[in-house]
């Protein structure tokens, strides 16, 4: 297999992923290759959390060629929890596991707006000051999807990955 | 039609639509007569209005100041220059918080972009931004508006925007009220001076007609508003590079030949030589009547937000 594997296994049978080594959690699968650690960091989730957390980055892939998964031991995440990494990873789904079993499995979707996630790329706003305020957006999703911080009005033009808070 | 505006913040132009804005610029109309000595009103009487300076803008604060008192209400006149707990670092939004208790709306000017959005989630009473940061500064826009309306016409209007469309705050928040217009904009400005890319796209994603040019005589003959704006010095490294390129954007009665008659000039004031003095007795010239469109169009803005019989 190529590419990097870290705990857990994966496998591809028939087409289809089969997700070993979760008991309960959730697993992020169809992570577009790289990105991996990326979600962590949206989730909030370092090595300092709590969570058993497997990473499998550039996995071969039927539908993408090559994506990354992500698995979060003993905890499943809402969807308002993981939809914000629909900003760097449109095609991701999730899968809750419970006793093994995948009890619910859907593809995220951009939230309306999205808070203490990404930084304002303008220096002078007023989030980026030691008022008490968390960058916030405002995401318009018909395509191209533009983010405008709630703030200043300045629009997102840049790659929001280098913007990511933590 | 009616519109609700009560209680409502005035951050952005972006929070109206162009319904909201012609019935802003209808209702200034309708007050302008008690802008001027003589008429008076007391539909603001009891209501108190707290200007909120963070930094120095005299003639908008003093604008908002008769604005208020023409409608028969009182001003509470807060600065950070004079030892206050503002100027001891306390939060903007703790300021807010207290001060919107002492009165019916507050009057912002900050130097952060943004400032006004994030006190607005603070106040208990309605916020109007009277400029942050080089973001935005919606009554200067409507008072620019309502000049057009005046003084030309917003129906088919080719307008160009002159100077500093880069840190101009003002420019902005017309360029994206003149779009819901559909009016032809000209950017004429020097190569460094050139108004944002973000700006730009998100103009152009709202149908903005827009063209760029660095040379002002290019569009002297063509439009029928000349919106001219200051360049700074502060925003050049060097001073000689400054006098050269302020020169090129300064316009004398002279190079008026080929204006249309009916062309006007507008400038959000103060200027510095960016007009020369010749131009004041020409008839292009608006941007006096311009400044005092303040009064009404802010005696509007206030009535609508706060005025009881809305
Ligand atoms: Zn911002």
């Amino acid at each position: 297999m190529n590419g990097s594997f870290v705990g857990g296994n994966v496998m591809n049978v028939k087409g289809e992923m089969r997700i070993k080594g979760i008991e309960n959690g959730t697993v992020i699968d169809h992570i577009k290759s790289g990105q991996a650690l990326n979600v962590l960091r949206i989730l909030g989730i370092s090595s300092k959390s709590a969570e058993v957390l497997s990473i499998a980055m550039n996995v071969p892939s039927k539908l993408t060629h090559k994506k990354d998964i992500v698995k979060v031991e003993g905890r499943e995440l809402s969807p308002s929890e993981v939809n914000k990494i629909a900003l760097i990873t449109p095609d991701a789904t999730i899968n809750i596991v419970r006793d093994s079993k995948v009890i619910e499995k859907h593809k995220v979707s951009l939230p309306n707006e999205i808070t203490g996630v990404l930084r304002c790329a303008n220096a002078n706003c007023i989030s980026n000051t030691s008022e008490p305020v968390k960058p916030r957006f405002i995401i318009s999703k018909e395509p191209p999807v533009k983010l405008r911080c709630f703030y200043c009005d300045r629009l997102m033009v840049e790659d929001v990955v280098e913007h990511l808070l933590f | 039609m009616s519109i609700g505006f009560s209680k409502r913040h005035v951050i952005s132009m972006r929070d109206f639509s162009r319904d909201e804005i012609d019935y802003i610029l209808a209702e200034a109309e309708r007050l302008e007569p008690y802008a001027h000595h003589g008429k008076t009103s007391d539909v603001l009487d009891g209501k108190i209005l707290a200007n909120l300076f963070f930094e120095p803008s005299t003639r908008t604060r003093l604008s908002f100041e008769t604005a208020m008192k023409r409608l028969g209400g009182e001003v509470l006149n807060v600065s950070s220059t004079e030892g206050s707990s503002m100027a001891k670092g306390e939060t903007l939004a703790d300021t807010v918080r207290v001060i919107s208790g002492y009165c019916d709306v507050i009057v912002l000017r900050h130097p952060k972009d943004g400032a006004a959005r994030m006190a607005a989630n603070c106040s208990d009473v309605s916020v109007i931004n009277a400029g942050d940061g080089t973001g935005h500064h919606p009554t200067q826009t409507l008072l620019d508006l309502y000049a057009i309306r005046k003084e030309a016409s917003l129906d088919g209007l080719s307008i160009a925007l002159v100077g500093d469309l880069k840190y101009g705050r003002t420019v902005h928040s017309l360029a994206y009220a003149l779009t819901l217009y559909g009016a032809k904009i000209y950017l004429v400005s020097p190569e460094e001076l050139r108004m944002p890319d973000s700006i730009k796209k998100d103009l152009n994603d709202l149908g903005a007609c827009l063209e760029e040019t660095s040379n002002i005589n290019d569009v002297i003959g063509g439009v029928s508003v000349l919106y001219m704006t200051r360049i700074q010095k502060e925003r050049f490294m060097d001073p000689v590079e400054y006098d050269k390129v302020a020169g090129s954007y300064r316009i004398t009665a002279d190079m008026l030949k080929d204006a249309g008659d009916d062309m006007v000039i507008m400038h959000p004031l103060p200027r510095v030589d960016e007009i020369a003095p010749d131009v004041d007795e020409t008839k292009h010239a608006v941007y006096f009547r311009q400044s005092f469109y303040g009064v009404p169009v802010r005696m509007a803005v206030l009535s609508l937000l706060i005025g009881s019989e809305q």
